[in-house]
């Protein structure tokens, strides 16, 4: 039986609809479990002494005045903890030539950048373990520092790790095609330089870790706010000589991750390490200045990038050099090569052209190390490709939608294998589009633009199509050899009563997760979402699974959870059939009870069920299987990752006197196939757009040329605010996957993927009257006056 | 934030003897050294609050004058001036949040004189008079760089006098994150001229742009400062704003000022 996913009528129908979340009056409440909200019988807190400098030899560590604190337990140095905790390195297989060295929990003998963990100090109080570490002497002698990415190669530059032979760490490059004859041939060639600036994610509650060791048991408990409780057990267990069925991570209620919790940090290693030597719970929970300096950063990229087209704007060829600077050390396991990886395969995603060439050269530097956030890749390869696509446009005096209605990949012509050699199985760019039009009524829009120009207002429109790469298969990590899952898991029970339980493997980061499972298992089965309890983020309790990133959660737990809800389902009603003395396929569960499946004439509750079942079990057949209790897991198979699309707008103002953008309206057509709950893919949207609002107009880490972080606040550091933000208007169009029932794809990076795109045309758009160009992010003020030549120095 | 006494004196003088201690600070709102001492970024071994002190309250009209206690907060000052002093209600009620305006005072503003406070530019741009347990000080002469003014050690701000111009506006372009001003103007027509205080901009924090003063009290249009610059020498430049950048605000923001004013 298939679900009639078209028919809104139909029994149980709560995929599709917007249902209430079930923890969201807990959270509002106050009653959230996150990790600082644990405190358990004789635990201890853990303050770090970190780096002060960006790259220099540890020649003494002195701890006598920090012990003398009242309430200092112990500390640990590198040198301690390396005895019991082995190093890592962040390489996988399939990035070929990716290179970094062995990486401490805590640095021993080199700090390499301002913020790394040195020492570690356990007290009673946290604020003892502050003042202690404040307290720890070293001595640092000061060694080259490598701040600038574009000159980390340059044969004068002193190398970060002389043992690796230079400051390289990755270099791919894919060509496709001729670029060069393509470029030779063309009406025009438009090039730019882009730049986007070095972010960090900001999650409302920073990383957060509470470890118990129980002796007792040789086992290994860590509360840990994180997105991926299995792969941390296994890096527990590696790294520390622990079973890996030893080692269980809890995982309650999270506050934010954008991708930030994904990542193995030296600090929650080194936590811990220290739990298991001290035999007692260890506290450690980052502060905002630690969360500044060690947090993974993102999007440090400066790209020099060519489009070549002919006198019809089709594009003949695409031209990207890309260079990123991560850090000393590639982060483990998934390493820091993806986002210039995710560049070269995504550069161009729209569109149907023939000849392509992207680089992208990956070096170490002395900075906090770089790895993946929220749309890891996308806004950088959304920003060179529809910065092109526009300057193309505007070269050629086309209309930029007209330019892309001319370029997009047909919407019959799937499946299609881009030059990038991504496989699409079905996107629909032009459905999209038309969408967009409709919704932001462009042609008025432009007449808009018109008007205000001639009262000085310089208004401009910005639009950017956009493909995202969800659900992915083991083609993203396992091929590389990290023990990160692709696939998931959901194990779903009826109890006495009638009520579902679910365990999923996917875990819930404040973003809708439970809502979205409780509802898709209430479907399946065949009872209201109120009648399903959701646990998630426990290795101990729930099945295997990769956890919640790069937008599986919904398309990869989503359709596991459904699985394993009608597996459920198909066991009530065979032990139902046995009850009835009916035909099974002749019934159906709606709303908790069994029914005749013709006349919906309701048989029997489910609490009949589940009383005679688990009280009554003597008045069944003998041999009926009575397994209310089912699990299934999934992941993808005919494609490495489900592409979605979509398509932005930005409508904005520039004030040419001050430089200030001020963001009028904002849209977002996307299509991440079926939708489960509207008002969970649009809260998705939404935020995502704000966080590529974030980096358009204001976010950028910055580092002095010691290496220095200057920003290491929530004053310096801007982040968008609601005031600044647009009304945003989301739309939709679904084609779902074919590769699941649910034919859900991802929905939690688009409106990040094309936001800063479409506010840079827009910008654009506004200043080109004016000769006036800018394509570095942040836009801020400064940088739009001095495009528009308003100061100079 | 590291440990330390605390009082409550309630009258001037007491809050005077008070001071005498080792390492005694004053505090009044304490929206800039609360968060100081929470980050260690200072150590005094007494706090002298200043909130007690009913006869540094309050807010009285002279003629052509307005008199604010030094421990009035923000948000009274926006109160009071609502409808009358177009400026200054403008500034008292755009600084920080409504948290903050309900704690923040004058006295503490000026006395701390952050090169990004907002009040030290009315006083500027309105000639005021700052008050203390002992002498009377021209806002001229009273603000003499950032974080530096004429207070003596142990010196109190009892309370500002502005003069009241016939018209006033403040400007201010905030930086994004803080709403402190990356550059805040205050023009003050004046039956006897022009004064325009700049915040926000200068390494030797507020000052008055004396040119664009002589220009607008011939011509109060903001054509009248159109040939004008500022130079960007001495200006400040962090990570929100260059000297250049602030050097070209402090222009297009005193137009603006001057346009709101007319």
């Amino acid at each position: 039986m298939t679900i009639a996913f078209g028919n809104p009528d139909r029994p149980n129908s709560y995929i599709g609809k917007t249902v209430p979340r079930p923890n969201a009056e807990r959270l509002v409440q106050g009653r959230g479990r996150y990790v600082d909200d644990i405190v358990l019988p004789r635990m201890v807190h853990v303050a770090f002494a970190r780096s002060p400098v960006a790259h220099a030899r540890i020649t003494g560590i002195d701890l006598e005045a920090a012990k003398a604190v009242k309430g200092v337990l112990r500390l640990f140095t590198g040198a301690d903890l390396a005895e019991i905790c082995t190093p890592w390195v962040g390489v996988l297989a399939h990035l070929k030539g990716l290179k970094s060295p062995p990486q401490h929990a805590l640095a021993v003998d080199r700090a390499a950048w301002v913020g790394e963990p040195v020492v570690a100090v356990v007290a009673t109080t946290r604020a003892a373990a502050e003042e202690a570490a404040s307290l720890v002497m070293v001595d640092y002698d000061d060694l080259p520092v490598v701040t600038d990415t574009m000159t980390a190669l340059d044969p004068e530059t002193p190398l970060i790790h002389p043992d690796l032979g230079d400051n390289l760490a990755f270099r791919r490059l894919h060509e496709e095609g001729d670029v060069e004859a393509a470029k030779a041939g063309a009406h025009k060639v438009v090039s730019a330089r882009f730049r986007t600036a070095r972010h960090t994610g900001v999650t409302l509650e920073p990383r957060s870790i509470l470890v118990d060791w129980n002796p007792a048991e040789e086992q290994m408990t860590a509360y840990h706010a994180t997105q991926a409780p299995h792969m941390m057990q296994t890096v527990f267990a590696e790294h520390l000589a622990i079973p890996e069925g030893r080692v269980r991570v809890i995982c309650d209620d999270v506050g934010g991750s954008y991708g930030i919790k994904v990542h193995v940090y030296p600090d929650e290693v080194a936590t811990a390490a220290i739990a298991k030597v001290m035999g007692r719970p260890v506290k450690f929970i980052a502060d905002r200045l630690e969360s500044f300096t060690t947090d993974i950063h993102a999007r440090d990229h400066e790209i020099e990038a060519k489009i070549a087209v002919d006198e019809d704007g089709k594009i003949l060829a695409i031209d990207v050099d890309d260079w990123t600077g991560i850090g000393p050390y590639s982060v483990y396991p998934r390493t820091s090569a993806i986002e210039g990886n995710q560049v070269v395969n995504l550069c161009g995603g729209p569109y149907d052209f023939a000849n392509y060439r992207a680089q992208t050269t990956v070096v170490f530097q002395n900075k906090t190390p770089t790895c993946q956030y929220r749309a890891v890749g996308h806004p950088i390869a959304v920003a060179i490709t529809e910065g092109l696509v526009d300057l193309a446009a505007a070269a050629i005096g086309m209309d930029p939608v007209e330019i892309r209605r001319r370029n997009m990949y047909a919407d019959d012509a799937y499946p299609v294998t881009s030059p990038a050699k991504m496989r699409f199985e079905g996107l629909s760019h032009h459905a999209s589009m038309d969408k967009l039009m409709e919704l932001m009524d462009y042609d008025a829009l432009r007449a808009d633009q018109v008007a205000a120009r001639k009262q000085g207002k310089h208004r401009g429109i910005g639009i950017a199509s956009f493909i995202e790469l969800t659900n992915p298969s083991p083609f993203m990590y396992g091929i590389g050899g990290a023990r990160i899952s692709a696939q998931d898991g959901c194990t779903v029970r009826m109890d006495p009563d009638g009520s579902v339980v679910a365990m999923s493997g996917v875990t819930e980061q404040g973003q809708g997760t439970e809502a979205m499972l409780s509802q898709i298992v209430a479907e399946g089965v065949g009872v209201s979402p109120s009648r399903v309890r959701i646990i998630t983020g426990d290795t101990q309790v729930t099945p295997y699974g990769g956890g919640t990133w790069a937008s599986r959660g919904a398309g990869i737990g989503g359709e596991a959870a459904l699985q394993a809800g009608r597996a459920l389902r198909d066991s009530i009603l065979e032990v139902a059939a046995a009850m009835l003395q009916a035909d099974q396929s002749g019934l159906d569960i709606r709303d908790g009870q069994i029914v005749d499946a013709d006349t919906g004439i309701e048989r029997m509750p489910l609490e009949e069920l589940g009383r005679i079942v688990y009280f009554r079990g003597d008045t069944l057949p003998k041999g009926l299987p009575r397994e209310l209790v089912q699990t299934r897991h999934y992941i993808t198979s005919e494609y490495p990752f489900a592409f979605t699309n979509g398509v932005q707008a930005s409508y904005l103002e520039v004030d040419t006197d001050t430089g200030v953008v001020t963001l009028l309206k904002h849209w977002c057509v996307e299509d991440c196939g079926r939708i489960i709950n509207p008002q969970l893919v649009d809260e998705q949207i939404r935020g995502g757009i704000v966080q590529g609002l974030g980096g358009a107009l204001f976010e950028e880490i910055h580092y002095d040329q010691d290496g220095q972080l200057l920003n290491g606040s929530m004053a310096d550091y801007l982040v968008p605010m609601a005031g600044e933000m647009p009304d945003m208007v989301v739309g939709h169009v679904e084609t779902p996957t074919a590769e699941s029932e649910l034919g859900a794809k991802g929905a939690g990076e688009a409106g990040t993927a094309g936001a800063p795109a479409a506010v840079m045309n827009a910008i654009n758009d506004a200043l080109r009257p004016m000769g006036a160009q800018v394509t570095e992010m942040p836009f801020t003020p400064e940088r739009i006056l001095r495009a528009l030549s308003k100061i100079q120095d | 934030m590291y440990n330390f006494d605390i009082t409550r004196p309630t009258t001037v003088d007491e809050a005077v003897a008070a001071l005498s201690a080792d390492e005694a600070q004053p505090l009044s709102g304490g929206q800039t050294l609360i968060p100081t001492l929470k980050q260690r970024l200072a150590m005094p071994s007494v706090l002298v609050s200043l909130t007690a002190i009913d006869e540094m309250k309050g807010i009285t009209e002279g003629p052509g004058t307005l008199k604010v206690g030094g421990g009035t907060t923000h948000g009274d000052v926006a109160q009071a001036t609502k409808g009358s002093f177009a400026g200054l209600h403008t500034l008292a009620s755009k600084i920080g949040d409504p948290a903050v305006r309900a704690r923040g005072t004058i006295g503490g503003s000026v006395a701390n004189n952050d090169p990004a406070a907002c009040y030290p530019s009315a006083c500027m741009a309105c000639a005021a008079t700052i008050h203390t347990n002992t002498r009377d000080i021209a806002a001229d002469d009273f603000f003499q760089g950032m974080f530096t003014t004429a207070l003596d050690e142990g010196e109190i701000v009892t309370a500002v006098t502005l003069k009241v111009p016939e018209k006033s506006s403040y400007q201010k372009f905030e930086q994004p994150a803080s709403r402190f001003p990356l550059v805040g103007v205050f023009v003050a027509k004046h039956a006897d001229g022009v004064r325009v205080g700049v915040t926000g901009a200068s390494n030797n924090g507020v000052f008055r742009w004396a040119e664009a003063e002589e220009a607008l009290s011939s011509n109060f249009s903001p054509d009248a400062i159109e040939g004008l610059s500022v130079s960007a020498e001495d200006l400040m430049g962090d990570l929100h704003g260059s000297p250049e950048y602030r050097a070209h605000l402090i222009k297009v923001m005193t137009k603006r000022g001057v346009a709101d004013a007319s």
